[in-house]
């Protein structure tokens, strides 16, 4: 509340109890349709007091912020999804359609309506102000992107639009901030009450449900506001000649694809260093600052070496977010999902499918929730099923740690790739097999579709703004962190306990002597044939938590500090393992579903514990029968 | 509105997925379940509206058609069930955009 001016009235700064009848906040909606910039906008009325919320029952997403209002009272703006109308076809619309009713629980009624149109093609986005104001909200027509139009040579008399709409009009560029005050004024005038009723619209609204009949309308408002369209984006035309290239394009995109990769494992592995050491040095420093204790040992080598060993893949997975943002905000993701669609569908999916199988490289879970895109839930379904498979991040730290220790270095394509970046580049294929072999059974069955349209819209190429691309990143980091805080925080605590009791004549036992260590011997039996010992035992336990969380436990396991000596561990592992279950361990892990994470957000996306529980004993299965055939194939001599 | 016939030997043709780059037609109508025509109509493409053929992803499939301002992707058995007007005279709908 830095821009109040009448701290007496402020709720903020006296608190409830001077206004024991404090107005509720009032609530205004944002409606737009998709590639309108409505989420543009939305950042530059809120900036960082916003949060993502998901309606209660549905997954469709949103985002709720408070409005960089001076008035007193205090206005609650919420994102709602992009939608070309409100026939409710799709859950996106359901759901606009519910929370503008005021039929939402837990989303109250909508005071007031912001309504985001492209002014580029205004008369099509016109279409979605005739159910809009048959709601007889108050409501501001906020014509965006009026610097495109205007360079574009495209014109529009605001003032004849508004008599003809009966309702205010706007002409705004949230890109460049260009009459954004003009809605700030608009959201302070119906927050204080005094609300533009709106005006019969000057041509009456048509049957709502009569797309043709809509349509005409739009073009008479247009027409009546004397509108003239703008030029063919010359820039997008241009660019879309190389990019959809039959030769050219498909190198671009080959090269972004490599490009992102060489980023997120290359690039960011000296940030990814930097932030291993940072943890390290401040574990020594405190173990040394502090007496030997008990707790001091639950803070350090429990809580600090357990959050910590995740939170060093934060720069790798904001750097793939900043990836993916610039390629989605620019409009080049729309070119690679059109590419990628033929070779997709012949494993039965579709190019929307393509990116967040992608983010799946960097983690299941944003590639989960990226799955919304995608219409069909078939599809969708089929995606969610299948991204857990690709060589999420948190694997790398299992493999760099298994393939150093069992594969012995040697050139296998001369000097380009050895056997160790061979063993990696293997198990990233095997992920990926497993994948689309899967895709292609569950589209040949279970989740077998009718062909439904595949739908895609190119919208025209914009330059990403560096404000959009930050409160992304901040937005992932937060889920991010989050999670570190509260479910690897968690496991590492409970690991920590399971090691350190029952206590022997007041001093933690010997791991064999442990709790961990029981539930160790007690599965040993079941992993045996796969070449596992009852302390790999205790780590895959552990790891159902999230995969890397092994290499720590392990550590702890070998009594040795992983972190500060590598080598080590390797070397421990090297006298209990075999080389049979040193690599049906790398089978296992490229197959199992071993992430709580993953498991909640595949719940909370299909709505139930049933597609969660298919897909983690599938996965697990797998995982086991892979690790089983490659230990006996390694043992036999075959491999 | 001038309708391009590139060779005068060609039949006229008759749905989207026949037309070639830079080639425009007039919609007929759609030939497809309704909830997916609907969603095609609310994206533009309405009986009388004038459709181009645009660039197409590598292969020729899916094809961008440019309608109503926008450009939208279909996957050729999608265009082949979206009919076109055999005369080529445009309807009420072609001049707006």
């Amino acid at each position: 509340m830095s821009g109040c001016h009448d701290c007496d009235n402020c709720p903020a700064a006296s608190g409830p109890s001077f206004h024991p009848n404090s107005p509720a906040p009032h609530v205004v909606a944002l409606v737009g349709p998709p590639n309108s910039g409505k989420s543009t906008l939305f950042n530059r009325l809120t900036g960082l007091r916003q949060k993502v919320a998901n309606f209660p029952g549905v997954t469709v997403e949103h985002h709720v912020g408070r409005a960089k209002t001076t008035g007193t009272r205090e206005v609650v703006l919420v994102d709602l999804p992009g939608v070309y109308s409100l026939n409710p076809r799709s859950e996106d619309e359901q759901v606009t359609r519910d929370v503008l009713a005021g039929g939402m629980d837990g989303v109250p009624k909508p005071d007031s309506i912001l309504l985001i149109l492209d002014c580029t093609n205004l008369a099509r986005h016109l279409v979605l102000a005739a159910p809009i104001l048959a709601l007889k909200l108050p409501t501001l027509i906020i014509l965006n992107m009026a610097d495109d139009l205007a360079s574009r040579g495209g014109e529009v008399d605001t003032a004849a639009l508004a008599s003809q709409l009966g309702a205010p009009v706007a002409l705004v560029s949230a890109a460049k901030g260009d009459g954004v005050e003009k809605v700030l004024q608009f959201i302070e005038g119906t927050a204080q009450g005094h609300g533009a009723a709106l005006k019969s619209p000057l041509i009456q609204l048509p049957v709502l449900q009569d797309v043709p009949k809509c349509r005409q309308w739009a073009g008479q408002v247009g027409a009546g506001a004397a509108y003239k369209a703008p030029e063919p984006p010359l820039w997008t035309r241009r660019l879309d000649s190389v990019f959809l290239h039959p030769v050219a394009g498909v190198a671009v995109f080959i090269v972004v694809i490599v490009a992102v990769f060489q980023t997120i494992f290359t690039g960011a592995k000296p940030l990814m260093d930097g932030l291993q050491n940072l943890v390290q040095t401040s574990g020594v420093w405190m173990l040394k600052a502090v007496p030997d204790s008990i707790l001091m040992s639950l803070l350090v080598n429990g809580i600090w070496k357990g959050v910590g060993s995740v939170i060093v893949f934060l720069p790798q997975i904001l750097l793939l977010f900043l990836f993916i943002g610039f390629l989605e905000d620019s409009g080049y993701l729309a070119r690679a999902a059109l590419i990628a669609d033929r070779t997709m569908a012949k494993f039965g999916l579709q190019g929307k499918s393509f990116i967040p199988l992608l983010s799946a490289y960097a983690c299941a879970v944003p590639a989960i929730m990226s799955t919304r895109t995608i219409e069909n839930k078939r599809d969708r379904l089929a995606t969610i099923m299948i991204a857990p498979f690709m060589t999420c991040s948190a694997r790398l730290p299992v493999y760099t740690l298994i393939i150093a220790a069992f594969i012995k270095e040697r050139p296998l394509l001369g000097p380009f790739l050895g056997t160790q970046a061979g063993a990696m580049l293997g198990l990233y294929v095997l992920g990926f097999v497993a994948a689309i072999v899967t895709a292609r059974l569950l589209k040949s069955s279970v989740l077998k579709s009718e062909k439904t349209a595949f739908v895609l819209e190119m919208p025209p190429y914009r330059m990403p703004t560096w404000r959009s691309l930050g409160l992304r990143l901040y937005d992932r980091a937060k889920i991010f962190l989050r999670r570190a805080g509260t479910v690897i925080l968690a496991v590492a605590i409970v690991l920590w306990v399971l090691l350190n009791l029952p206590l022997h004549n007041g001093k933690p036992p010997a791991i064999t002597d442990s709790y961990a260590g029981a539930i160790g011997h007690s599965i040993e039996p079941v992993i045996k044939p796969l070449g596992f010992n009852w302390k790999i035992g205790i780590g895959l336990i552990s790891s159902i938590a999230a995969r890397e969380v092994i290499v720590g436990t392990l550590g702890t396991i070998y009594g040795m500090e992983s972190s500060e000596h590598p080598e080590g561990l390797q070397h421990s592992l090297q006298s209990e393992m075999t080389q049979g279950g040193a690599i049906a361990l790398l089978i296992f892990f490229a197959f199992a579903m071993q992430c709580m994470s993953t498991i909640a957000v595949v719940r909370r996306e299909t709505g139930g514990w049933r597609w969660p529980a298919i897909q983690f004993s599938y996965m697990t299965f797998l995982a086991y029968a892979g690790g089983f055939v490659t230990n006996q194939l390694v043992h036999s001599g075959i491999m | 509105m001038s309708f391009k016939k590139p060779r005068a030997t060609r039949k006229l043709p008759a749905t989207l997925a026949e037309l070639r780059e830079g080639e425009n037609g007039i919609l007929e109508r759609i030939d497809l379940p309704s909830d997916v025509a609907q969603r095609l109509m609310e994206l533009g493409f309405l009986p009388g509206a004038q459709i181009t053929r645009a660039l197409s992803a590598p292969g020729g499939d899916p094809r961008v058609f440019r309608v109503d301002g926008s450009e939208i992707a279909l996957r050729r058995e999608t265009a082949s069930r979206l009919i076109l007007r055999a005369n080529g005279v445009p309807g009420i709908l072609a001049d707006i955009s």
